[in-house]
């Protein structure tokens, strides 16, 4: 997934107005979670520390379900958002390839 | 749960003082959105610190920026919940988020923000993504 940085975006806090800083930069952010294998995950950060990401209202797609590549199913979200198709998740660092804002994804 | 209204109002205050008018019911929504000639803004607004307070001074300063629409109007997510379902059934294509903002055009939906392109950026930015929309939706022609 080309779009995606390895590495974990970081935002300065003074711009999010958030109110728990204690969960990581990208709290309330809405990101896109790349993992090592399949899946995809897209929905609010509630936290990401060193070890774990957990999302809140996120959506999820796996390689090729549907006709769809994780790329595709990336690029389409970052037009319009998602429908929300769990409440929560909490990944592993050690499963997660990139953690990148859905608002930094190129939608061209 | 909603908040507690003292701690929504001063943020229902930012939109109403750049002239938006709270739609509360499905009723008034309705009734804003039967209004099909022109140019109107929705925007759902939220407390969400992480969105919304860029959202609302972004709103602002694109107003002030060049053409816009014929009408305005807002409501509240997490507070208003008849009024936010109706107005999302306007734009029912699109994913809900808040905060957001839906601007039409003779009734038809030709422009929305989603949560995830305000979050994260400044006002100005939100600005001027979103005063880009409104030139080209709400300039007069000629």
């Amino acid at each position: 997934m080309p779009a995606l940085s390895k590495r974990i975006a970081r935002r300065p806090l003074d711009l999010m107005g958030t109110f728990h800083s204690d969960k990581g930069e990208l709290h309330g952010i809405t990101v896109v979670v790349d993992t090592t294998g399949d899946s995809v995950y897209i929905g609010r950060c509630w936290e990401l520390n060193d070890r774990e990401v957990v999302l809140l209202d996120l959506d999820e797609h796996e390689e090729g379900r549907d006709g769809r590549s994780k790329q595709e199913f990336v690029r389409q979200a970052a037009k319009v958002g998602i429908w929300k198709k769990r409440d929560r998740l909490v990944l592993p660092l050690a499963e997660v390839a990139s953690v990148t804002p859905l608002g930094q994804i190129s939608t061209d | 749960m909603p908040y507690d209204p003292r701690i929504v109002q001063p943020m229902r205050e930012e939109m109403t003082a750049i002239g938006f008018t709270e739609l509360l019911t499905a009723q008034d929504v309705d009734g804003f959105m039967n209004e099909k000639g022109g140019t109107a803004l929705v925007v759902v607004n939220s407390v969400c610190g992480c969105a919304a307070g860029m959202a609302r001074p972004g709103v602002r300063l694109a107003l002030q920026q060049g053409p816009k629409p014929d009408r305005l109007a807002t409501v509240f997510a997490g507070q208003d919940l008849e009024a936010v379902a109706r107005a999302r059934s306007y734009f029912a294509e699109m994913p809900p988020s808040s905060p957001s903002m839906a601007l039409f055009r003779d009734g038809e939906l030709v422009h929305f923000v989603p949560r995830h392109l305000i979050e994260g950026r400044t006002a100005e930015q939100v600005a001027g993504d979103l005063a880009s929309a409104l030139e080209e939706n709400c300039a007069p022609t000629a």
